[in-house]
């Protein structure tokens, strides 16, 4: 009778925490609201942690020995997770998000696992519940091995994709042995027969493959598709979660899991959609793979220009839409680049951005940065309703985009990204593109645009060259006074 | 005694979150599209609770460890994902003149 509250106070607290998250997050569904809906579904969190440690008022008989011990660790723990991510999510710059939602995901993956060692370490006799444990355990795993592989990419630790030959089979055995030895352990622990190794051992075994297999599967995937990349693992780990939740007859995970999988499930298949490609290619080949590729032939040939000259140009046209790329984030240029916008838009000049969906290297890592620097989102648009305007725009100002503004996606069919659909910038009476230098896209591939007749390239890091305009058009304004 | 969930219940809970979780992002607007991200990845954080579960009921060295790093990793998760959120929530803005500029957080 006395374990009963404490288990209702945990029911009902957890009942909150999952209608708490998704107020939140459907909260999330506008910028203006959206504030308030982490809000929300942080104090579901609390809420949910609070009353957890309810859960000592009812351990087993057994654990009762070890409970002010495991309170205190499950404190220490809190304290320092939560601790050391406080301060690097307060640190970390805003370009470094890709990196740190890539970790994060990890870590709740990571978790997941944990969990799921626990109970099968503990002993499992439901069929429905070892299965479901098994699976979360699978991947929970392969989303934390597989986050910090791409952690480690975004952070430019790992700088190339690495690609052998047969790889897919080597993965494929990998992953097959993984399933055959949690088969394994799933008929040792039904059937009560003797297991031929220990079982902690067996256990370990499943999971250290599961980890090589996480890490198999994401050293192949390049730059280009790491937006796809995080948000896959950010449905795995919130199906991990899920799945737990059931193992732990916990309803608050099993939604919150659930909920997370499928949005981020929706999220992979948006972005899959943006890339005119398929998430299983995206996962299982290598695309990017700088194959020796048989080429339309490119007429034209690349034409320089300085950045105060193209400054100038753009102080007195009228209507500028600017394509932000990965290149603006590298460079820290957003500031100067809203800077820039001021001094335009003071001119009467109509200034526009154009995001492609896939611009960056997460979903929407463009309008954040662009956002940081305090461009207003209404001046924010995405391919759908810009892409007509720039017929009619006097100059498009590709800064560090490559591929997303490539036109061999809509006029080469030989063309890894024919299909893609693309910014239309080429049709802008004037392109002018910042670039660093004349090499390619992440995608490995020449683009068209640099050699078209109205298009001039501005060779130079994005903030050096954003700067440069700004003097230029600074100085077109003291001479006119 | 144990409040437990009837095995089909499960599979209704798992249904209905999913539709949720799909018709709810399927709302959202691509320019949100990070914090979303960002944001479920904080919700996912409430593994913490299972982590803290399955410590507070560990009975070996093994199990205190293996318990300890999840409290641990779902810690990180969940305040991590809130803090990384809640700070690129905070920097979007309109031209709309009628909500005074908003004060511009110092950049980290």
């Amino acid at each position: 009778m006395l374990t009963i509250l404490p288990q209702l106070a945990i029911v009902i607290a957890d009942l909150a925490a999952a209608f708490l998250f998704l107020f939140g997050l459907k909260r999330m569904s506008s910028p203006v609201t959206a504030p308030s809906g982490i809000a929300y579904a942080g104090i579901g969190m609390i809420v949910a942690v609070a009353a957890s440690f309810l859960y000592a008022l009812s351990v087993e008989t057994e654990a009762e020995p070890y409970l002010l011990v495991n309170a205190a660790l499950a404190v220490a723990a809190l304290a320092v997770g939560g601790g050391l991510a406080w301060r690097s999510g307060k640190k970390a710059g805003l370009t470094a998000m890709p990196q740190m939602v890539a970790l994060l995901n990890g870590a709740g993956g990571g978790a997941a696992a944990a969990i799921a060692a626990i109970v099968l370490l503990g002993g499992i006799t439901d069929t429905a519940v070892l299965v479901v444990t098994l699976a979360g355990a699978l991947i929970g795993s392969i989303s934390f091995s597989g986050s910090l592989i791409a952690w480690g990419k975004l952070d430019r630790l790992i700088k190339h994709p690495l690609r052998f030959k047969g790889q897919q089979i080597v993965n494929g055995l990998a992953f097959l042995a993984t399933l055959a030895v949690g088969g394994y352990i799933g008929f040792i622990t039904l059937s009560s027969n003797v297991p031929m190794l220990a079982m902690p051992l067996l256990i370990a075994i499943f999971f250290g493959l599961s980890l090589l297999f996480g890490i198999l599967m994401t050293l192949p995937i390049g730059g280009a598709d790491m937006p796809v990349v995080i948000s896959v693992y950010n449905a795995f780990t919130g199906l991990a979660v899920g799945l737990e939740g059931y193992s732990l007859q916990n309803p608050a995970l099993m939604i919150a899991g659930m909920v997370v999988g499928a949005a981020g499930l929706m999220l992979t298949l948006l972005m899959a959609k943006a890339m005119n490609r398929s998430v299983s290619k995206i996962l299982f080949t290598n695309f990017g793979a700088t194959k020796a590729h048989k080429q339309s032939k490119i007429e034209g040939e690349l034409k320089p220009a300085a950045a105060g000259d193209a400054g100038i140009f753009m102080r007195y046209a009228k209507e500028v839409i600017i394509v932000p790329g990965y290149g603006l984030a590298a460079a820290q240029g957003q500031q100067k680049l809203y800077e820039l916008v001021k001094l335009l838009q003071a001119a009467d000049v109509t200034v526009k951005f154009a995001i492609h969906p896939v611009a960056g290297r997460m979903p929407g890592q463009m309008d954040v940065l662009l956002a940081e620097a305090g461009v207003p989102y209404d001046l924010i648009f995405q391919l759908e309703d810009i892409n007509p305007e720039f017929e009619t725009a006097a100059v498009a100002l590709v800064i560090g985009a490559n591929d997303v503004v490539n036109p061999a996606a809509r006029t080469d069919k030989s063309s890894p990204i024919w299909g893609m659909p693309i910014l239309d910038a080429d049709k802008a009476k004037q392109v002018y593109v910042i670039k660093r230098g004349e090499g390619k896209g992440y995608a490995g591939i020449v683009n068209a645009l640099f050699y078209k007749d109205n298009c001039n390239m501005v060779y130079g890091d994005a903030a050096d060259v954003l700067t440069q305009m700004i003097e230029a058009v600074r100085g077109l304004g003291k001479a006119a006074a | 005694m144990d409040i437990s969930i009837a095995g089909l219940a499960a599979l209704y809970i798992f249904l209905l979150a999913g539709f949720a979780g799909w018709v709810i992002i399927g709302h959202v607007p691509a320019i949100l599209h990070t914090p979303l991200m960002s944001g479920s990845n904080f919700v996912h954080g409430i593994v913490v609770v299972g982590g803290i579960y399955a410590l507070l009921n560990a009975t070996s060295l093994t199990e205190q460890a293996i318990g300890t790093l999840a409290v641990a990793l779902g810690a990180a998760n969940a305040m991590g994902g809130y803090v990384v959120t809640a700070r690129m929530l905070a920097m979007f803005q309109t031209t709309a003149p009628a909500k005074p500029a908003r004060k511009h957080k110092k950049k980290g």
